[in-house]
């Protein structure tokens, strides 16, 4: 491992690196595997493969879904947060607790993995009871979530130190955005949490049965903000990385942040809009979570308009003129560029699907189709996965001091994957809208008339998604052969956007996130205490569950 | 903090926006009754065999003409696995699981729930085209998922 940094590093930055470079590695890890058995499950599903009778279709998809929205997201927003905090507050300072967070995490994780090889816990990525899976599926998924708990400690740790150091100025801005990302997780997490004290009681045994519903809405609890922890992830990135990419500024220091207290207070009160369908959940507060829901864009609104005026006014400074001079200004042959600003045009799709998906009774049309996750292929699959890979081929220099192996590669790849991505995630929508469920080995349904339009979609998402799996071969190939063969030195200093205007202060009331922290709580609270209580009055019938695998 | 003047714009376009398809849902929900299917009914999920009418899956006829579709969702099919209903009748669905989650689909048509062990989940439809429906599990429930589906002939 010594060899791998550049010599001229300092002790500290080396150590802090390696730490990093532990997390996104893993992330790198977890992204490879899931893009293997992704490919494997598209053609399956296509109809073009079978998958093998020792691991079966939905051990694949177990592992796909745990692999890369579990999994890989998390590693990756864990060791970038923790790469900027670093770098932004430096310091001496121990590793040790961090170190644990990550042996946590991977200790939790492959506990899980192992679990899902064995066919222990053939549950899908939402585990929803009364599938009972292996006790130690729940244990190793709530360490994963223990382990990020002890990173998130690490950020705040800092974030209190440099307060404290400077008479409580603002801290940095990407520091503000990775430690209101974790403040939003604590809140969200503690759902998750909570679900799992119901679910590894019962997985040893120890309780007689489950209630069925309340699991489900402990785990859409945490499930919706899991989705804004990705996003939050990504717009770290879009604010504070890629205006570093073409000399640009943030456009308002005041609005990122403004931005990310609305994520912090509107990214869990939403819940139940995954629960359209279910019974137990009275009409009204349906409507309640679809109106949060509808709040919860706002801030993509803000973030859609800062990031397209920050490209505008570089394009200004660079006196061009209008969409066409704008476009032309930034540098599309970055790959680190690319991703985001691919990643940026498939949220578009996203974030539209998102609305509909939402929209309390025209989820009657989408729920639980092939849609749904054409949808979130778009989202995390899109706008983040591809920011993170963006992301990996600036962070991977200044973790290593070495230059990108292959930079020509890396740009091929973010493009690659963009169309891919197109390809697959609009074949996904289209069969959807025509009735073509999700999570289906096949969808062939001994020939039945109303399924044959559906075979020609799952081809076509099949050929997007080979796209995307030799898009992650470039990917890994670029990764690790940076770490191994290159020799040409690199600097590994990290520069971070700072506001356009130098007159842009922060509000008081903008800084104080763990305040802001607390606020959200309440509003889930409030926006829980309802359909809760509902559930609750109900006798609560328990299910015993069952491994129907 | 200063804020821009378009982007003052942009938002109050982005959150009129906002306010107009919301406005839509509402209305839907109110004037024409749209609404997701939410059952309030309970049931034991382990005496399901039992308790009537669901110890007799399968299709009633009402005095006033349309129909009511009593389903156990369960692993790995539907029971009744096939019905007949006469085009432009309107049927109630009831459905509930015994053992795990299962969903309860029918493509080109408004019928779309979950089956939750506890609960019965109901919803109506107005079957006014003629054809073979299908009627799929869109939940995972285990290894034999995707053959657990039904028919549904109007005729």
């Amino acid at each position: 491992m010594e060899r791998m940094l550049e010599r001229s590093m300092p002790q500290q930055v080396r150590n802090e690196n390696y730490l990093v470079i532990a997390h996104i590695y893993t992330a790198t890890a977890a992204i490879a595997l899931g893009a293997v058995f992704g490919v494997f499950q598209g053609f399956s599903r296509a109809g073009a493969l079978n998958a093998p009778v020792w691991f079966d279709y939905y051990r694949i998809l177990t592992m796909h879904g745990v692999l890369m929205a579990l999994v890989f997201t998390t590693f990756f927003i864990t060791g970038l947060s923790l790469f900027v905090t670093y770098r932004s507050i430096p310091r001496p300072r121990k590793l040790a607790l961090a170190w644990f967070g990550w042996w946590l995490m991977l200790a939790g994780t492959a506990m899980a993995a192992v679990t899902i090889v064995m066919g222990d816990a053939t549950v899908l990525y939402t585990f929803y009871a009364p599938l009972k899976a292996s006790p130690w599926f729940y244990v190793g998924a709530t360490l994963l979530v223990l382990g990020t708990w002890v990173v998130a400690f690490e950020i705040f740790e800092n974030v209190y130190f440099f307060r404290k150091a400077n008479s409580g100025k603002a801290v940095p801005l990407v520091v503000y955005c990775s430690a209101a990302t974790f403040v939003m997780w604590i809140v969200a997490t503690l759902g998750v949490v909570a679900e799992m004290g119901l679910l590894i009681p019962w997985a040893f045994g120890w309780t007689p049965g489950i209630n069925v519903m309340l699991t489900r809405m402990f785990f859409w609890y945490f499930g919706h903000p899991l989705v804004y922890f990705w996003i939050m992830g990504a717009y770290i990135i879009w604010y504070n990385i890629i205006p570093t990419r073409y000399g640009g500024n943030v456009f308002s220091d005041g609005l990122v942040r403004l931005t990310f207290i609305m994520l912090i207070l509107l990214s869990t009160p939403v819940g139940i809009h995954h629960q359209f369908m279910e019974p137990g959940i009275s009409p009204m507060w349906k409507m309640l979570h679809t109106i949060t829901t509808y709040g919860v864009a706002i801030p993509s609104f803000i973030t859609a308009f800062a990031i397209f005026a920050s490209f505008e006014l570089y394009a200004i400074k660079q006196g061009r003129r209008g969409f066409i001079g704008t476009v032309k200004a930034l540098p599309w042959n970055d790959p680190t560029f690319s991703g985001a600003a691919l990643g940026m045009l498939l949220f578009i799709l996203g974030g539209f699907g998102g609305l509909v998906n939402a929209s309390y009774s025209m989820d009657t049309v989408v729920h639980n189709t092939i849609w749904i996750v054409g949808h979130f292929h778009v989202t995390v699959g899109g706008p983040v996965a591809l920011t993170f890979l963006g992301a990996a081929y600036w962070l991977i220099p200044r973790l290593t001091g070495r230059a990108l192996w292959k930079p020509d590669w890396a740009l091929f790849q973010t493009r690659l994957w963009f169309f891919g991505m197109l390809i697959m995630s609009i074949s996904m929508h289209y069969a959807g809208l025509l009735g073509a469920p999700r999570r289906t080995a096949n969808v062939d349904y001994l020939g039945a008339a109303a399924a044959q339009t559906w075979q020609p979609y799952m081809l076509l998402a099949a050929v997007g998604g080979l796209f995307l799996f030799l898009s992650i071969a470039i990917f890994v190939a670029v990764a690790v052969g940076t770490l191994v063969q290159n020799q040409k030195t690199e600097p590994f200093a990290a520069d971070f956007a700072t506001p356009a205007s130098a007159a842009d202060t922060t509000p008081p009331l903008l800084q104080h996130l763990f305040r802001w922290g607390v606020v959200a709580l309440g509003l889930a609270v409030l926006a829980y205490a309802g359909p809760l209580g509902e559930l609750l009055r109900h006798p609560g019938y328990l299910a015993p569950g069952m491994r129907t695998w | 903090m200063h804020v821009h003047k378009y982007e003052r714009w942009w938002l109050t376009f982005g959150v009129a926006m906002l306010i107009v398809f919301l406005g839509v849902i509402v209305f839907a929900a109110i004037a024409d009754n749209i609404n997701p299917p939410t059952g309030m009914t309970q049931i034991d999920p382990t005496k399901v065999a039992q308790t009537p009418p669901f110890d007799k899956p399968g299709l009633r006829k009402l005095p006033d003409g349309s129909y009511e579709a009593y389903y156990v969702a369960q692993v790995f099919s539907f029971a009744p696995a096939s019905v007949t209903i006469p085009i432009g009748s309107k049927v109630t669905f009831f459905v509930t699981s015994p053992d795990v989650v299962h969903g309860f689909f029918i493509p080109d048509t408004d019928i779309n729930m979950m089956a939750v062990p506890g609960w019965v989940n109901t919803d109506s439809h107005t079957f006014t085209r003629a054809g073979e429906y299908l009627l799929i599990c869109h939940e995972y429930c285990g290894i034999g998922h995707q053959n657990m589906f039904a028919k549904i002939e109007v005729r």
